[in-house]
């Protein structure tokens, strides 16, 4: 059985601590361990500040949308923006030497590192959705 | 209630910067790159950043510590980190940043580590 929670913002920065408290609360109720979570959140954080930015290019009156699917076993969270879409694989590795003092480009980076699955898609109404999934054993 | 408090301190010629709080996007990044910019145009070049009771640090955050670091190297400067939190060092070694910002848990040993 699946539940959903699921929230909307305007693309404001300022809303990021309100998905903050929704995603903490998602994660105490499943259980996560402390450190778990907050990695966890920090994805989600990222998340929401790409649709926003990237996405939306902070046009206030452009929706995301933050969706948290809790089954048994694993988290889905999905956020969607209504931006133009993008292409991941071109993002520079900030790995990458040359690129090791860039003030930014980690977000994404960090997304995957700490949840188990990252996928971009398009929308079928427009715009992007980014969905990550964390399964509850690989953070045992 | 500001993001981030910035208490700046001397310990000899080097000028700490006692962080606290959240380094993320918006004002707590901003509020970093003002501080470390202020120093430098005042003069002060030996900077340890010291950030043992900084909560939570995103990507922009990160970023912005790369910037201080930059920015602070170009004008002949040493801008060095004091009192990693576990958070920060993991998010640091991930990204391969430990090898480029020099990292201290003593102050005094820090502070002795400037030329």
């Amino acid at each position: 059985m699946t539940e959903t929670i699921e929230l909307s913002i305007d693309s404001k920065l300022e809303f990021l601590d309100m998905v903050g408290s929704v995603t903490k609360s998602v994660l105490a109720k499943m259980g996560f361990d402390e450190e778990s979570a907050g990695w966890i959140e920090l994805a989600v954080h990222e998340a929401v500040i790409n649709a926003i930015k990237h996405g939306n290019k902070h046009a206030p009156d452009k929706q995301v949308d933050v969706k948290f699917d809790i089954e048994q076993e694993r988290l889905v969270i999905s956020v969607r923006d209504r931006g133009e879409g993008f292409d991941p694989s071109q993002l520079p590795d900030p790995l990458d030497p040359n690129n090791l003092l860039n003030p930014s480009g980690r977000g994404i980076f960090y997304m995957r590192t700490f949840m188990d699955d990252v996928e971009y898609s398009p929308h079928p109404e427009g715009g992007s959705i980014v969905s990550m999934t964390k399964n509850k054993q690989s953070s045992d | 209630m500001a993001q981030l408090n910035i208490k700046e301190r001397q310990n000899g010629d080097v000028t700490i910067l006692d962080l606290s709080g959240k380094i993320t996007i918006g004002e707590g990044s901003v509020q970093l790159r003002e501080a470390v910019r202020g120093l430098l145009d005042s003069g002060n070049k030996k900077i340890l950043l010291n950030l043992g009771d900084v909560s939570y640090v995103d990507s922009s955050g990160i970023g912005e510590l790369v910037s201080s670091y930059t920015t602070t190297n170009n004008q002949g400067g040493q801008l060095k980190l004091l009192n990693l939190t576990k958070k920060i060092q993991d998010l640091l070694m991930i990204t391969k940043l430990l090898t480029v910002f020099e990292t201290h848990d003593n102050e005094e040993t820090a502070v002795a580590s400037y030329k």
